[in-house]
């Protein structure tokens, strides 16, 4: 990582200049006059290796999972192999238009039909679809094909969704936006859900439950079949998110554990890149109730001839979340790494997630760290408490994630669960060595050494990064979006 | 084991500090009914070099056809740059920038893109990206009923030459929301809006309306008529445009005598290759005013404890990480990498480039609608200026023509029979700068040739 910061691309711009070898020449448009653009766009003039110096020095700025080690809760951080870029990238898939007919299109549809069926497969449902552009959206999705469902069957009042209160924020966000009401629901001092409180939110107006198991408390539900049944029992359904799906692959399936519906994180649990903050695919999968209000497109297959499926094969469908068919060259990635693993591999996933966080938990505890569930197995990621060190060295969670950056490991999920106060959400995947996560102990205990002995040094912390803690007050009270908009410079 | 690096012995190692006999031992509080007996739809494993002689015969199955095909998606030269830097490990495998001291390089990136959409757009502020154009505009919408607080009726009126399914992804997006849509139609022979349908609606209580530019059909709405006329009855304004075309055509920030509240498109023609039509990008640039409304992540230029200049994530209070259930929208991920190769794409073409590309593939598209419309029984269906797509009648069913040119290795269009049935059998054609003079002459030669055989 580079230590020495770069000035806006608009800085190295000078009037005249620009990469001429990237576009026609000597062309121009005759534009009438109500339509014309006056003045041209100010967008950078810069050299091609101006432009390539830069972005690359930008580049260098950045944590990523290439370089660094991420324990990043509820992320799952784990390598992106190479060769599913270099497959999603050949010409050929690069250069397919997404209306291109079904006739030219086999090739790629192939792809992405097996991929629905072996989403299917791993998570115990019916049918998938692939369209969703993100988590959030395959939550919404979900959510969507819940209320269809009880609309259909004229159930109009079920408009409650019952959201725990450890769950992710675009839960309770995803509920508001398809028009229902959250309830939300506490957890057990052992992580597990307060089934009484449960049983008293259900009711004539439950519409279904947003659960992840394991929770994002890092533990298993193990009372989900209970769960399962009283939710049903009262006429909900139960919608599984997938952003914990890697501590199960290949162990347990929603499907089996009674969900009705579940959106997969393919940017989580398949090892497509994050990107910086996207794109990320949210596939959702279905169980036979939902199966009739899928999202469309989907790919079927007739004979040995695939072709999209859309409102004329699925008339109750929710309908369309994206213009095409969803991030495409994102499910292409995930295509190839679930290939790559196969059968055996699909085990490995959670199990060797599991065996990286039961160890780097065993490892931390034996240090002095503060579990916030110490009776209970780690799933593929657990919670540390900073909670006594707040109060007996005056550093907090924050201090101690911020201060893991200057020693090269990104910080774990800082602050979240909600409800665990000071908490550090730690997820090493199953794709981290062992020297790497005793690295990130010894990181730990040296931390702790520094707080006890100036925990001033802490609070400022980090020190070898490009820059220091941020004035994140200063930035939302000033706000400086676009480079002219204060005129400093 | 792939992706897997553990050795025999650390395993033992790692299971002895545990405390535990065996890695399945780590499952033992999920109950065992639970526990998965075999997944046998999934195939063996392959290797790097199986996987990889797969997908080229995949690939190779749907080759490289030559494209006449637009509607929202536009084939453009993309410098080689754009993604060799896009996919360098510490972009493409970075996390979202929430520790921002880690992530300078996403944040500072992502401000510049927002300074270069505000000004391509002549908007004040730009979130760092939505999904794409068609979601994009589904957040704008449910953005202009909060914005606009006057306006009880969360009641938006759109033209049908916006692009259909950018409607029917709306449609479906809201659907819990009680929005409602009211759909104008076309003047026919023109293919922009009929004004006085619009006019009818004085009085009405109007929460936005939309307009395309260029509309779908490739047409020039009068924006600065539909503006104004918005503005004057109290509705808020949402553009959906092709970024590319501003560098030509004035940017929906100056449409009227105020400009545009809202504006939203495809982020794809700059530098995104089509790829079955994702990863793409939607971006959103708005009036300052409106700024905390807006749905997505947003980057501001800050300083650190040391005085010196930083970027950070902002307005967090707006995002559902923050206020859950209360949130602008339930976006968390974005497009960011799409973003990243957008921003390079903009500043290796500049406004210059930008605009000789736009040009070019305005200057292609109208050669290949005089070439076309040689053949007999083809005819051009609106007059108007255009920019780079347009709408052909045929003589005979679209389906079939596009089916036999599929044939011929070319991808001749969008078949609009079944989006606007009155038009018969109509056709969208769309040229860019890729296409040369002889690809041109090779669709309307075989155009001409599918056509004297048809049964």
């Amino acid at each position: 990582m580079s230590h020495i910061t770069e000035p806006l691309i608009f800085k190295h711009s000078r009037p005249g200049r620009s990469a001429v070898g990237q576009y026609p020449q000597g062309v121009s448009a005759e534009v009438p006059e109500k339509f014309r653009r006056r003045k041209r766009a100010a967008l950078p003039e810069v050299s091609e290796l101006q432009a390539v110096r830069h972005f690359t020095r930008l580049s260098q700025l950045n944590f990523s999972i290439d370089t660094h080690f991420y324990p990043l809760g509820s992320c799952t951080m784990k390598y992106n192999p190479r060769a599913c870029n270099a497959f999603a990238m050949l010409p050929e898939f690069l250069g397919r238009h997404p209306l291109a007919p079904n006739s030219a299109s086999q090739g790629f549809l192939a792809c992405m039909y097996e991929l629905q069926e072996m989403l299917k497969e791993v998570t115990g449902m019916k049918g998938v679809s692939l369209t969703p552009m993100a988590g959030a959206q395959g939550e919404f999705a979900g959510v969507a094909m819940i209320r269809a469902y009880h609309r259909a069957r004229n159930d109009l009042e079920r408009t409650e969704i019952i959201v725990p209160d450890a769950a992710h924020g675009t839960n309770p966000a995803t509920a508001t936006m398809c028009g229902c009401t959250v309830v939300e629901i506490p957890s057990l001092p052992n992580g597990d859900i307060d089934i009484d409180a449960l049983k008293s939110a259900l009711g004539p107006k439950t519409a279904g439950i947003m659960l992840t198991n394991p929770s994002t408390l890092g533990v298993f539900e193990r009372r989900i079949q209970e769960v399962a049944k009283l939710v049903h029992d009262a006429g909900g359904l139960l919608y599984y998110d997938g952003a914990n799906l890697n501590a199960i692959l290949g162990k347990v399936r929603p499907g089996d554990m009674g969900f009705d519906v579940i959106h997969m994180n393919l940017h989580k649990t398949f090892s497509t890149p994050h990107g910086g903050g996207g794109p990320g695919s949210g596939a959702v999968g279905v169980g036979q109730r939902l199966l009739p209000f899928l999202p469309i497109p989907t790919v079927g297959k007739d004979g040995e001839n695939y072709r999209w499926l859309d409102e004329k094969d699925i008339p109750h469908t929710i309908g369309r979340l994206s213009a095409f068919m969803g991030n495409a060259g994102v499910l292409l990635r995930a295509y190839v790494y679930m290939r790559m693993l196969g059968r055996e591999g699909m085990h490995r996933v959670a199990e060797f997630s599991a065996l990286n966080a039961n160890y780097l938990l065993a490892r931390l505890k034996k240090a002095g760290f503060d579990p916030a569930y110490p009776e209970r197995r780690a799933s593929h990621e657990f919670i540390i408490t900073m909670k006594r060190q707040a109060r007996e060295l005056g550093v907090n969670a924050m201090d101690f994630a911020k201060r893991l950056l200057d020693y090269g490991f990104h910080a774990p999920t800082t602050y979240f669960p909600l409800l665990v106060p000071e908490c550090l959400l730690i997820e090493p995947t199953e794709t981290e060595a062992k020297q790497e996560l005793d690295g990130f102990v010894e990181a730990m205990i040296a931390i702790q050494a520094e707080a006890e002995q100036d925990a001033a040094k802490l609070k400022g912390a980090p020190y070898n990064l490009p820059v220091r803690r941020l004035d994140d007050v200063r930035a939302a009270k000033q706000l400086d979006l676009t480079y002219g908009m204060r005129s400093t410079e | 084991m792939p992706f897997i690096p553990h050795t025999e012995a650390e395993i033992g190692e790692m299971l002895a500090t545990i405390g535990a006999p065996s890695i399945d031992a780590l499952f033992d509080e999920i109950p065992a009914a639970l526990r998965i007996k075999s997944l046998a739809a999934i195939p063996d494993a392959l290797t790097e070099m199986e996987v990889g002689r797969l997908m080229q015969a995949r690939a190779s199955q749907d080759g490289r056809p030559l494209n006449f095909l637009g509607a929202g998606a536009y084939e453009h030269h993309i410098p080689a740059a754009v993604w060799a830097i896009v996919t360098r490990g510490e972009f493409y495998s970075a996390y979202t920038p929430y520790q921002a001291e880690a992530s300078q390089g996403t944040l500072q990136l992502l401000y510049e893109y927002q300074t270069m959409m505000s000004s391509l757009t002549g908007m004040e502020v730009s979130n760092a990206s939505l999904y794409d154009g068609a979601s994009a505009l589904a957040e704008a919408c449910l953005m202009s009923v909060r914005a606009h607080r006057r306006s009880k009726s969360a009641r938006i009126v759109v033209p049908s030459t916006l692009n259909p399914t950018y409607l029917s992804v709306s449609r479906a997006i809201v659907e819990g929301q009680n929005l409602n849509f009211t759909v104008l139609p076309y003047e026919q022979g023109k293919g922009t809006l009929e004004f006085s349908k619009l006019a009818a609606l004085k009085g009405d209580d109007l929460t936005a309306v939309v307009i395309q530019q260029p509309n779908f059909f490739g047409q020039m709405e009068d924006v600065d008529a539909i503006t104004d006329w918005a503005h004057a009855n109290n509705a808020l304004v949402i553009a959906v445009v092709n970024p590319l075309s501003l560098a030509l055509f004035k940017p929906p920030g100056e449409w009227g005598a105020k400009g545009v509240d809202i504006v939203v498109g495809d982020g794809q023609p700059l530098g995104v290759p089509l790829s079955s039509g994702g990863p793409y990008f939607g971006f959103m640039t708005a009036r300052m005013e409106h700024v905390r409304q807006m749905p997505g992540r947003i980057i501001g230029r800050t300083v650190d404890l040391d005085g010196k200049q930083g970027f950070t994530l902002t307005l967090q209070a707006r995002e559902q990480h923050i206020r859950r259930s209360k949130a602008t929208s339930n976006i968390c991920t974005n497009q960011g990498l799409l973003v990243t190769a957008a921003t390079i794409h903009m500043s290796l073409l500049g406004a210059a480039g930008l605009e000789s590309v736009a040009a070019t593939s305005q200057r292609q598209t109208n050669k290949l609608v005089e070439k076309l419309t040689r053949i007999p029984g083809v005819k051009v269906v609106f007059d108007g200026y255009r920019f780079h797509e347009a709408v052909l009648q045929l003589p005979t069913k679209v389906s079939d023509v596009l089916e036999a040119l599929a044939r011929r290795n070319i991808i001749g269009g969008l078949d609009l029979s079944n989006l606007y049935p009155e038009l018969g059998n109509a056709l969208l054609v769309c040229a860019t700068e890729m296409r040369t003079d002889a690809d041109l002459d090779q669709y309307a030669a075989a155009l001409a040739d599918v056509l004297e055989r048809k049964p």
